[in-house]
């Protein structure tokens, strides 16, 4: 058997911090890129298919669709879910810079961090401005 | 000061890590083709939509798209529950709940693309 060492388990201080507001750019970038992520796993997999499912097989499933679609309420998911899927995205488009090492450096970071935030902010707008 | 720390570890982590990439990929090419299609039509009629998945072309995109997807959404939530349940039990439950319910959504991908 290989030797393995453990690491001591030391009595080192822990602190969260867990008020949103308070969190640096990055970290709310990374928080909410996993809110999203598990939200679009819940609900959006799901939903997505059942959504395919029934438009492409029949003209009527199409018109049903269409007719929740056009109420207040649902634009108002669909928005929150166009918003769930354009932070995710842009986040891990960040990620993807960051493995290539660019942008790594604290400055930057903050900054591409506030992009990202914005970015999915604008994009949702724009797809919201778009259905109403 | 000797260094006795060995590095041990099923070594799946770089795999995985690469996978969530490649994944996220797939899914950033297919996104924007669905897109270019939306913003082509402007409103979609059923006409349109119903062919768009009658090509097989479009088929094997869409199912290559859903699988990058659902390995990248088990790759994500694996990680959500390793980081936040601790018990074992609860979070292997969890972890065997989602992969077969992401294997069911492989399966029903597969019938609502070539069922139609």
């Amino acid at each position: 058997m290989s030797p393995r060492t453990v690491a001591s388990p030391k009595n080192r201080p822990k602190y969260y911090d867990l008020n949103l507001l308070n969190l640096p750019m990055p970290g709310l970038v990374s928080i909410f890129h996993r809110i999203t992520g598990t939200a679009m796993f819940l609900f959006l997999i799901p939903l997505v298919l059942f959504v395919l499912q029934t438009t492409i097989s029949s003209e009527a499933g199409f018109a049903v669709w269409k007719g929740y679609f056009a109420h207040p309420l649902v634009k108002l998911i669909v928005v929150g879910f166009v918003w769930s899927f354009m932070h995710h995205l842009f986040a891990g488009i960040r990620y993807l810079l960051l493995d290539l090492h660019i942008g790594i450096a604290k400055e930057p970071a903050q900054s591409s961090a506030r992009v990202v935030l914005i970015a999915g902010l604008v994009a949702t707008a724009v797809f919201a401005a778009r259905i109403w | 000061m000797k260094n006795n720390k060995q590095p041990v570890g099923a070594h799946y982590g770089w795999k995985d890590w690469m996978i969530q990439r490649v994944t996220a990929v797939v899914m950033v090419v297919y996104s924007i083709l669905i897109l270019g299609f939306f913003l082509v039509h402007g409103a979609v009629a059923f006409a349109d939509w119903k062919q768009l998945f009658q090509n097989q072309f479009v088929r094997i995109l869409s199912l290559l798209f859903f699988l990058a997807v659902f390995y990248h959404a088990w790759i994500g939530v694996r990680d959500v529950l390793m980081d936040y349940i601790k018990p074992l039990s609860i979070r292997l439950s969890l972890q065997v709940v989602v992969c077969l319910f992401l294997i069911v959504c492989s399966i029903w991908t597969v019938s609502i693309l070539w069922g139609n």
